[in-house]
């Protein structure tokens, strides 16, 4: 991004692609292994109709999707979401995709900006109130 | 499985702060390998890193059978940080956890928990992650 953000600029929408060694990966990098994120039958003695994507998977992909747009001059000061759907991925090579859009809200006093950002699994938002404030170094 | 009940007198409760923890600049490169993010030289984290350090207390505290949470039936549904600065490769933080609500709602455990992240030499706030987590109750799934 070069120029100062306006309300109603649109960030580059971002895919990224989920797949069982993806949720592995980030259990080792995130130290969450739940096993509900790697095990059918783990996922399913507690009621999931299968292996489930660690949701703060879900909000750190959306993280990227606003630090590559914003650049290295920006820092996420705020950053909040609710988990409202869980993310099946398939055992299949191909896995699913999660897409990330996102708006800028506002362009406060103080110059920070405020991202809206919607994640979705297909046709389904997974996230809502997706929101992060942006502070750039001066 | 377990017939605990949550405690709703553990809301208010404080843990005093960890050992410090020293970010690594390789274990930077692999969380943001994973998120796709620029990861450049692992000198600075992806915005969600503080999660890192924040999940593994809260789950120690979660885990404690006095508090009657189910951590094994526990879903995450709300999560927020609020950020001094960016935590960076080389960083020495300490996390102190406090229990901000319990509550039963529908049979549904609900706990809010917030760690602050203070740089262990000086106590510097550098970050707070506030994290809510429901433990459905059985016959709801």
């Amino acid at each position: 991004m070069s120029q100062v953000p306006r309300p109603g600029d649109r960030l580059p929408t971002r895919t990224f692609r989920y797949t069982r060694e993806r949720l592995v990966a980030y259990a080792a990098a995130s130290g969450d292994h739940n096993p509900i994120h790697w095990s059918d039958s783990r996922a399913a003695a507690v009621g999931l109709p299968g292996v489930i994507a660690h949701g703060m998977l879900g909000m750190g992909v959306a993280a990227t999707a606003v630090t590559r747009w914003a650049g290295e001059r920006a820092t996420l000061v705020e950053y909040g979401t609710r988990f409202t759907r869980p993310v099946l991925v398939p055992d299949t090579a191909d896995g699913v995709d999660l897409t990330v859009d996102g708006t800028v809200g506002d362009v406060r006093e103080d110059g920070t900006v405020r991202v809206d950002l919607t994640v979705r699994c297909g046709e389904q938002k997974v996230l809502a109130r997706t929101r992060a404030v942006l502070a750039y170094d001066r | 499985m377990s017939a605990a009940t949550l405690d709703p007198s553990c809301a208010g409760r404080t843990y005093p702060p960890t050992e410090p923890y020293e970010v690594g600049r390789e274990k930077i490169r692999e969380f943001a390998a994973v998120l796709g993010a620029p990861a450049g030289d692992g000198a600075v984290a992806p915005p969600t890193f503080p999660i890192v350090l924040s999940l593994h207390v809260m789950k120690q505290i979660l885990d404690d059978p006095d508090l009657g949470f189910d951590f094994a039936r526990a879903v995450h549904r709300d999560q927020r940080f609020e950020s001094v600065r960016p935590v960076r490769a080389g960083d020495r933080l300490t996390v102190s956890v406090e229990i901000v609500a319990a509550e039963t709602v529908d049979g549904n455990d609900v706990v809010t928990l917030r760690g602050h992240l203070r740089e262990a030499d000086g106590g510097a706030p550098v970050c707070t992650t506030t994290s809510t987590l429901v433990s459905r109750k059985e016959e709801a799934v």
